[in-house]
């Protein structure tokens, strides 16, 4: 073999030679253009916008969700009822221009009531959405980033909370605790934090040792400055997209709480509470009663849904066009 | 293997001693006795019943007495129903929520993984978007909602279905319907998106090239990898469906173990309480037990000193 491959070369190196030189002419020198930016550079959160926007689904859940926190805020306002005043003489009656929603069986309106009811579900989701984070985010952080022994006992923590039954954890809190809107909000977030401790801590133990943050740390800086700077950006599209998902799981479980008669009590309302009092009369063909409640529980869950799926696909990297 | 089973067991005893012991010491931190509200027992009556169900005792002593009660399956009286004991009540409520709930369930793996299989078939097209649509609805519509939505309709208004309880296979219909489609909608989109990965995979093309028949490919070589995700929630819908016999058992008037447990609730009525939450949860770590084991025999990837559950 060894003769043939030197042929070979020699062949190469011939052929070389007769490659003229007036081919090796210097280029007509032109800078006219070499700094122009064919696209705009984006930050990563305005590529996310871009990409969002384009989803129209994920958009009719976001218009949707701003619309109700509107009408959460306004919405008890724009008619002469409180949550609680009760019309005896206006019992169960169908919408109509007095009520635009009805009423229920004391004579209450259903559409100030509604709006009521959409108050304590953001409140209560948005809040234990919030908390999660906080927990969530500091104790996935610090395990993430120690790593090792700490790392090991703060997960052994985790896997047993995790396999705790949520609701049924959350249900005898509120036996003990008493049903109120901040025993709701306890109860939800004592065992709710840890889906996201995973979470921040799973992404972390991946960004951690990544070029950048090492960079980072042989210039000198301080732990806090490497998690608040290095750490946490890089880890902000999952958390995000975890935080819309908790919600609509949290306006679920008060909903579902509410309805066991765990939850908000008479004479406030919220939409569990309207549900289930509406279920005593179901017989009777007043419609509106469960419609309404069920109708805002259902829209307000999918707009979360539909809004956390597209931030998923929005805030993915990998995604980039 | 045999470590990785014998650990996760550990964990399950450790999990259910810590329900045990945090139910213990939330029952006992509420104020006051549970015959407080009584008015007509004098002193005398009282002490009597203190001292029947052992509340006469320092805390220490009925904690070690309430842990025996659990290993030995028996958690004595309730307070609210004089005859019965709580073991009566899981007796005659738990075949009733079992039905329901494996019904439920069963229902909800096969019909969540038909559809989620043929929307990624589908990709794109017309069925998958309404099979999408279906799904996402499904979550979105709590049970209780969907539960009430289908006695209006279904029962009430035309008839079809009876209303309540639970007797023949035409009662139950709706329950099981209200029960499983929000499991099934997770299950759905589940297989969807892993069944569209799998079906890019070379092996598939591969399958593909030496022949087979379409519905080989996918039931033989594509099904069996993309289930493995559904396999890793099967834990979280089972506790979904268990607290969901609570209030579809509430609605249908269903004499289940779900009935039993909301009624101790709202009667205050602690031994109840204690013994079905314990129950409940023993059950759910169980069979989250089951599900890892599983897991950890159908994945050859998860070996002795895997840490992290899927």
């Amino acid at each position: 073999m060894e003769p043939s491959t030197d042929k070979l070369n020699e062949q190469t190196v011939e052929r070389k030679k007769e490659i003229p030189t007036d081919w090796f002419r210097p280029l007509q020198q032109n800078n006219e253009g070499e700094n122009t930016v064919v696209r705009p550079s984006l930050s990563y959160w305005k590529d996310a916008w871009i990409r969002l926007r384009s989803n129209y689904i994920a958009m009719a859940g976001l218009i949707f969700l701003i619309l109700l926190g509107f009408m959460a805020i306004f919405g008890p306002y724009l008619t002469p009822y409180s949550v609680s005043d009760q019309v005896l003489a206006d019992q169960n009656q169908p919408p109509s221009s007095t009520y635009w929603f009805g009423t229920d069986n004391l004579g209450r309106d259903v559409f100030t009531r509604t709006w009521y009811g959409a108050r304590i579900s953001l409140f209560v989701g948005i809040m234990a959405a919030l908390i999660d984070f906080a927990i969530g985010v500091l104790y996935g952080g610090i395990s993430g980033y120690k790593g090792g022994r700490t790392d090991n006992v703060m997960m052994r923590v985790v896997e047993v909370l995790y396999g705790l039954p949520y609701l049924l954890v959350v249900i005898l809190l509120l036996v003990v605790l008493g049903p109120s809107l901040s025993t709701i909000i306890l109860a939800l977030t004592i065992t709710g934090w840890v889906g996201m401790a995973r979470i921040v801590r799973g992404q972390v133990l991946q960004i951690k040792n990544f070029e950048f943050v090492q960079a980072s740390k042989s210039f000198g800086a301080k732990t806090s400055r490497i998690i608040r700077k290095n750490l946490l950006p890089n880890t902000m599209g999952p958390i995000i997209v975890q935080m819309t998902l908790t919600v609509p799981t949290a306006i679920f479980a008060e909903a579902f709480l509410s309805f066991l008669g765990l939850g908000i009590q008479s004479p406030f309302a919220s939409w569990g509470v309207m549900a289930n009092d509406a279920l005593t009369t179901i017989l009777s063909g007043h419609w509106w009663r469960l419609f309404f409640p069920a109708f805002f529980i259902s829209a307000t869950m999918f707009a979360f849904n539909v809004l956390g799926d597209g931030l998923q696909d929005a805030l993915d990297p990998k995604l980039r066009r | 293997m045999i470590r990785y089973i014998f650990k996760r067991f550990l964990m399950m005893i450790l999990t259910i001693w810590i329900i045990a012991t945090l139910t213990f010491v939330l029952m006992n931190a509420i104020p006051g006795s549970p015959f407080n509200e009584e008015r007509t027992s004098n002193e005398a009556v009282q002490e009597n019943l203190e001292r029947h169900f052992n509340l006469d005792e320092p805390p220490i002593v009925q904690y070690f007495a309430y842990l025996k009660s659990i290993v030995t399956f028996d958690f004595g009286p309730s307070i609210k129903k004089p005859n019965d004991t709580v073991n009566d009540l899981l007796a005659r409520g738990f075949p009733i929520s079992a039905e329901l709930g494996i019904i439920s369930i069963v229902v909800a793996l096969f019909s969540g993984i038909a559809l989620g299989v043929i929307a990624a078939l589908r990709h794109n097209g017309f069925i998958d978007y309404l099979a999408m649509t279906i799904a996402v609805l499904g979550i979105s519509i709590p049970n209780f909602v969907l539960a009430t939505l289908l006695i209006q309709q279904l029962a009430v208004n035309t008839g079809i279905f009876p209303v309540a309880t639970w007797q023949s296979p035409m009662h139950m219909i709706l329950p099981t319907l209200a029960l499983a489609t929000g499991p099934m909608a997770i299950i759905a989109r589940l297989t969807r998106s892993s069944m569209l990965e799998v079906l890019t995979q070379d092996y598939i093309k591969m399958a593909r090239a030496k022949g087979l028949s379409p519905t080989k490919v996918v039931i033989k070589h594509a099904l069996k990898n993309a289930l493995m995700p559904v396999v890793t929630i099967l834990g979280t819908l089972l506790a979904g469906i268990l607290t969901g016999t609570f209030v579809i058992e509430k609605i249908f008037a269903i004499p289940g173990m779900g009935r039993y447990f909301v009624e101790s609730i709202n009667q205050r009525d602690y031994p109840v309480i204690m013994g079905t939450t314990v129950f409940y949860s023993a059950f759910l770590v169980f069979a989250l037990f089951l599900v890892d084991i599983a897991y950890g025999i159908l994945d050859p990837r998860i070996k002795l000193h895997k840490e992290e559950r899927g």
